[in-house]
């Protein structure tokens, strides 16, 4: 059983550092001009982060106890072929989606 | 009129976000269900996702709680794996950073990955948008995610039914940002950051504390970044 006095620690505790995190750079740094070096980098930030989030997970998910799963693997793949190829979110979405659930009731 | 184009800037963020309802709701619904299960009442697991708004880290302390990890480790690992959060501020505030404090304040609250990616891939493509129009697009963005977050938190908590595996919802995130990712594809560099930062993460997986993704996403923008620059240097040189 979780302590309630814990858990309202962790709750309001997770509550102001996430926010500080989201707030560190829209917040405090506003409207003052950021180093060219530094706008450089940010750039790739989204290309750079949500891969490195999604990789493992493509990989080794959880689901399947970290076992590599062909049909998540295709579903990643048709996800991002469609993407790259049509620049089509929706499209990308349901090719992923669709992969997903057609190689699970193939292999299934 | 300005108001107008606001209004048409929150609705295409509106339109652009709403393809996560599908992700939000079984997600929400499972975190309110395991929050129960847990022994959280319906009221705590709402207040947990009204405060927190992440659901990965959300899930990594309920685990962590329920292993009776100690609170220090609990929030630590909980906003590690929220620190990518404060990259994706660094870089939203070139685009938003001279709006009110207020609507930077919101906004920040509601900074998560449906509404960085949606928001960071119309900036980029859209460099002519105002800072209202941006704010506006951003709220547009999250209004489908943020509120569909609270309401299947509690939905899950009172219904409680379980998800079967086999529906393979842990898919729906991946998926979905893989789709959102692949047009951001435009140049060289990106394409680099991206390899770059997916075999970084991958190598540096065993890494405690979810830091193999904040690892990964540094090379990739350190590599991207630097074949920016080199290439800028070479054409610079050919002129």
């Amino acid at each position: 059983m979780i302590d309630k006095t814990t858990l309202w620690i962790v709750i309001i505790g997770l509550g102001v550092g996430s926010f500080l995190l989201r707030f560190a750079f829209t917040g405090f740094v506003g409207d003052r001009q950021m180093p060219a070096w530094l706008l450089r980098h940010l750039r790739y930030t989204a290309v750079a982060v949500l891969p490195a989030l999604v990789a493992p997970q493509v990989l080794w998910p959880s689901a399947t106890g970290g076992e590599p799963d062909p049909a998540r693997l295709a579903a990643a793949a048709a996800a991002l072929a469609v993407g790259l190829i049509t620049k089509n979110v929706l499209g990308a979405m349901m090719a992923g989606g669709v992969t997903l659930y057609g190689m699970l009731y193939l292999l299934g | 009129m300005t108001t107008t184009t606001v209004k048409t800037a929150f609705l295409k963020g509106l339109a652009d976000g709403a393809p996560f309802i599908l992700v939000i709701i079984p997600f929400a619904s499972l975190f309110g269900l395991i929050a129960t299960e847990a022994g959280l009442s319906v009221l705590e697991s709402l207040v947990f996702s009204l405060v927190v708004i992440a659901g990965a880290a959300q899930f990594t302390a309920l685990q962590l709680l329920q292993e009776e990890a100690p609170t220090v480790i609990v929030l630590t690992s909980a906003l590690a794996v929220n620190l990518r959060m404060a990259m994706y501020s660094a870089s939203l505030t070139p685009y938003i950073g001279s709006a009110p404090l207020w609507q930077r304040a919101f906004a920040a609250y509601l900074t998560v990955d449906q509404s960085y990616v949606v928001a960071i891939s119309e900036f980029e493509k859209n460099p002519q948008m105002t800072v209202p129009q941006r704010v506006a697009y951003f709220f547009g963005a999250v209004t489908p995610v943020a509120p569909l977050w609270y309401i299947f938190t509690v939905v899950g908590a009172l219904v409680g039914t379980q998800v079967p595996d086999s529906w393979a919802l842990d898919f729906a995130i991946p998926i979905t940002f893989l789709a959102m990712i692949a047009p951001m594809f435009r140049t060289l560099p990106h394409v680099l950051a991206a390899f770059v930062a997916v075999v970084v993460s991958l190598l540096a997986s065993g890494v405690p504390y979810s830091m193999g993704v904040i690892i990964g996403g540094l090379a990739g923008m350190l590599a991207g970044a630097a074949l920016e620059k080199r290439l800028a240097q070479k054409g610079a040189g050919n002129d």
